[in-house]
Parts: structure tokens; sequence; C-alpha cells
């Protein structure tokens, strides 16, 4: 259980967390999403006591990070990748961290087993590739086979097959009864892997709970509508209280009305339809649509590395 | 790879249990004697300190007969046995800045501070674990350079045995001088925490410091000088006046003076550790 409230964080004159509060339980994957810059970085280093918070308290079980007696058994995070000494191995970056702790040599062992980098567990990990050093970083965080797992962005630099080993590893601890909050700026990774959503954007909560209902929420629904008779049908649309916008080709986008309501209405008034279609914003587009503010105003005085290309067509309901 | 989803290990259970003290200095020592660093600078101090003893007792046993009559009045065999020393404090003080440093610039600092939160803990640990190493590479290097130097120096140049007045005082205390140093350096690069402004810094404090002291005119730069980290060692490490440069604390009182130094740049380090986010 992680309980973050009220967590206020500057830094100089950037407020990169602002009053954030909200709540990762157990048993299940909690997805942390904001665009690059949003803070979520900086809230998992405040839960892992590393940054003071100016303002709020985050908790681990209960506790303030810096009250737990043997931190590696209740909380592990993977935090940064390829966070190593290039000069030493893999086995003795987990087994000084462990030795710390009083783990046992033999849990080093097996968690190197578990990610996979037993055969280059004695070779310097300086020559090792960003998603062996993500390996390496889960390992880490596994050492003390802990209640509360964080991972900051996981699949960063891992191959397809990488990232399918990191989705079913989140899936697999979440249903071990564990604590794990893993976050992203892909919507669509979240989709896949997380039961639960916090979303933040420039610091700042935007909306939590669960993934299912984000989904419904955000992406918005329309149908797409053909006819010879097209302003005639539009008038009797918006009587229906229905919301009408006019594509590019000439067709109606129509969202507040389903197909069938649509395709009655013009049945009753004996319009011919020659397309009646329902349509889905992408979930990527929800959540740029979601997260806009706060991408526009980073991208002012932090451009992002990759232009936050234009909403589609598609019309979204206000959240 | 295969797809594996972790099973609960069997692992004592954490009740009752907090990090402990051993468990911290043991951890540190894994983290000291697996980078190569340390072994290279080791290695390095051990080449220079009883290379520079063995040259030294061979140079002046074979030009001994071209010496001044001044020069062989003021001669003091243990001074020249341990004068690689300074070398050592110079590398021991890389090492110290290193300890700390590199887990900045590899950012392994937020792995170790997960595992133990008490950040004073963490320094002090270093501290104590590379301190000890630091004793004991200082000691074995000054009485190996002590007795290399002394058996090559033969006749006609005279040699110095541990039972002449102020040997064993300067053979003991400038192997000491090396943790003081390597502290000094430590507590540095905790301030500092970038790798190459650290050992600028220390190099500065070193070597940089003394030449713009002595720069100085003599009745400012007098007073000061035998505060310089260097003049320290010399005045540790020689049995007689040769190097007369001006006024000097007498050797044990340098050694405090060089010690202070090193608390008070580990006192600061831990505090700002405290302070700033890692």
């Amino acid at each position: 259980m992680i309980e973050v409230r009220g967590v206020t964080k500057r830094f100089k004159d950037t407020v990169a967390v602002d009053d954030l509060s909200f709540d990762v339980k157990p048993g299940q994957v909690t997805g942390f999403l904001g665009p690059n810059g949003s803070g979520k970085s900086t809230t998992m280093r405040i839960i892992m006591g590393l940054d003071a918070a100016d303002a709020g308290t985050a908790t681990v079980n209960g506790r303030n990070f810096h009250d737990l007696p043997l931190p590696l058994r209740e909380v592990g995070a993977l935090l940064e990748a390829r966070a190593i000494h290039p000069g030493r191995s893999a086995y003795n970056h987990l087994w000084y961290l462990a030795r710390s702790n009083d783990i046992p040599s033999s849990r080093v062992s097996e968690v190197l087993d578990l990610v996979g980098l037993e055969k280059v567990a004695r070779k310097r990990a300086g020559k090792f590739s960003l998603g062996m050093g993500q390996r390496l970083g889960i390992a880490a965080a596994l050492l003390g086979d802990p209640e509360v797992v964080l991972f900051d962005e996981p699949v960063n630099g891992l191959d397809p097959e990488g990232i399918l080993w990191v989705r079913n590893l989140l899936k697999g601890l979440a249903s071990e009864g564990r604590t794990v909050f893993v976050s992203s700026h892909l919507m669509s990774e979240m989709a896949l892997t997380a039961d639960q959503l916090v979303v933040i954007g420039k610091g700042r909560l935007i909306s939590a709970g669960s993934t299912a209902e984000f989904i419904a929420e955000s992406s918005s629904q329309f149908v797409r509508v053909r006819s010879p008779e097209i302003g005639r049908l539009e008038e009797l649309l918006r009587a229906k209280g229905a919301v009408v916008r006019r594509e590019a080709d000439g067709a109606l986008a129509v969202s507040a009305l389903s197909a069938p309501d649509i395709g009655d209405l013009a049945g009753t008034n004996g319009i011919f339809l020659h397309e009646l279609a329902t349509q889905s914003a992408s979930l990527e587009e929800a959540f740029m649509e979601l997260t806009r503010d706060s991408v526009e105003f980073h991208a002012e005085s932090f451009p992002l590395h990759e232009p936050v290309p234009a909403t589609g067509s598609a019309p979204l309901e206000e959240m | 790879m295969t797809v594996a989803v972790p099973t609960h290990s069997a692992l004592p259970p954490v009740e009752g249990r907090r990090v402990r003290v051993p468990s911290v200095l043991a951890s540190e020592w894994i983290k000291m004697r697996s980078v190569r660093s340390t072994g290279w600078s080791i290695f390095a101090m051990t080449l220079i300190t009883l290379g520079v003893a063995v040259i030294a007792g061979i140079t002046v046993t074979h030009q001994w007969n071209t010496f001044s009559l001044p020069d062989k009045l003021t001669f003091d065999p243990t001074g020249l046995s341990l004068r690689g020393l300074l070398f050592s404090e110079l590398v021991i003080g890389v090492l110290g800045v290193l300890v700390i440093s590199a887990e900045y610039g590899t950012v392994t600092i937020r792995a170790t501070l997960s595992a133990i939160p008490h950040r004073p803990l963490v320094l002090t640990a270093k501290a104590v674990v590379f301190g000890a190493l630091a004793v004991v590479v200082g000691e074995v290097l000054s009485f190996g350079a002590f007795f290399l130097c002394q058996v090559l120096l033969s006749s006609p140049a005279p040699h110095a045995t541990l039972s002449q007045p102020g040997v064993l005082r300067a053979v003991v205390g400038g192997g000491l001088l090396v943790p003081v140093f390597g502290l000094f350096a430590l507590g540095i690069g905790a301030i500092v925490r970038h790798t190459a402004g650290a050992i600028t810094a220390y190099v500065g404090a070193f070597l940089v410091l003394p030449l713009i002291i002595e720069a100085l005119p003599s009745s400012i730069g007098h007073p000061v000088l035998k505060f310089m980290p260097f003049v320290i060692i010399n005045a540790m490490t020689s049995t007689g006046r040769s190097f007369d440069i001006g006024p000097t604390f007498s050797p044990w009182v340098g050694f405090g003076v060089m010690s202070a130094y090193a608390a008070a740049a580990l006192l600061i380090g831990g505090w700002l550790m405290v302070r700033r986010d890692a």
C-alpha cells in the first residue's frame, strides 16, 4: 500500500509535483501515467525517500520510507535504468544491496535467474545494453521479496519479448497480492497492464480510478453518417439533441446519439443513408487530449523529443 | 528468455529486525572491493612509494661522496625513505573521492539509499571501511618503504633504525596520514559529489594552495604555511630539520590539524547529504 497525500515538490521556480494525492492498493497493477516531465519520477523518488517533499506525505505500508526498519524487504524500486557502476558485475551490484539488509546470497542468484541475467552475472555491467540494465534494475527491486514494488518506465529499451516479459511479471506480482506501481508515458502500454490508473499532468492529478472506467470515459465514440440529404438529416439530429460536426469529406460526425437511433430517425423521415458507422477515438488520442494542457505548458519551456501530433478528427467529450 | 513469474522466496521474517551496522559495513566492503579503481590505486601507490624508496636508497649510496658537508650533516635517511608517501597521499585522495562520487556519478547512490535510508550511516560506513583499508595500506607502505630504503643505504651513507629518536614516529605517523588524507578527500567527495570537481578541489588543497601561499609576502604566508597538508606530511615523515621552510607544527599537532580538516569535511559532507535530494 502506498499513500500519497498532498505532496508538493518545487525545483527552483518550477513546481514539479503540485498537491498530489492518491493511493496505490495491493493485489493490482496501478499505472502511473503522464507525459514526459509531468512529475512521475519525482513522485516516485519522494515515495522512496530520495527527494524530500516541500509539503505533504508519502507512506509505504503506513510508514514514511525513512522509518522502514529493513527497507528492501518492504519496498523495491527500479528508478533509473543502468544505475550501476560500469566496473562492477551484476552479481556484486545485487550482493552489496542484499548484504546491507541481511538478505542471503542465494536470493541474489534467484533474482538473477528470474530476470534472465544468470549467464552475464559475473561480467562488468558497463557492457550491458539498456534492456539488460532494466532487467538488473528489476532484479534489484525484487531482491528483498518486497510487498510493494515501484517501476519507473520499466519497458524503456526492451525488445518486444522483454516488454511482454515485463507485462507478465507485473501481473504476476500483483496476483501474488503485492502492490505494483508502474509509470509510463504510453497510454497503450498501461491499457494492457494496469488495473488502476493514476493520471497526472504538470504535477497535478488529472484522474485516478480503474483503467476500464478511464477508457470508457475518455475514449469517446461517435457515429459517422453519410446521406444524399445530409442537410435535412443534420437539422433533425440537432433537434434530437445530438452533437453534430461536418467532416472534411461531407460526412457527419455525430455524438450523443447511437447508431440505431440515428438509423431509426433517418428511416422515419424517409432519408436514405449511405454510411452509418460507429467509430472510436484511440486510447492514445484520448490520453493526449486529456493531458494536452500540461504537455503544451511543458513544450514551451522544455521541447519534447517527439512533437505531439495534432489529435485526429475525433471529437472528444469533456472530462 | 523465458517468461517467469516470481515465487515467494524463503527469506527470514522481517519482524523485529532492522538494518544492522555490521551489515552496512560489509555492504560497503563489497562495493569497495568489487570495482577495479580500488586495486589499481593501491597498486599505483605501492609501485611509486616503494619505487621511490628503492631508487633513493641506491642513488644516495652511490653519490654520498659527492654530497657537501652540510648535506651530509642534515641527511635524514628516514625522511628520504618516506618521500614516496607523498604520492600515496595524493592517490588515496583520488580513491577517497571516488568512494562516494562514483555512487553519485552512476546514480547507484539511489539504490544504496533505497536499502539504507539513514544517510549519515552510509557515509560513516564508507569512512570506516575505507579508513581501515587506508590504515593497512599506509602502514604497510610506510614500513615497506622504510626497510627497503635502509637495506639499500650502505656505507659510506648512514642508514636509520627504528630505535633511533623520531624514526618510529615518522614511519608510523607517515603511514597514519594516508587514511587521514583519504578521509579528508572522502569528505570533499561528499560535499562536491562530482568526481572531477572533487579531485580538483583535493589536489588544489594539496598542491596548489601551498604554491599560492609561498608566492605571498612572507609576513602573510609564513604563519599560514604550517597549516598546509604538504607541510604537515614533511614534518611527520622527517626526523630532523631537513625541511626548513619556516615554522611548522610538531608532527602530532600537525596530525591533529590534518585530522580536524578530515573531520570537518566529513561533517559538512554528511550534513549536505541529509539536506540534499539524492
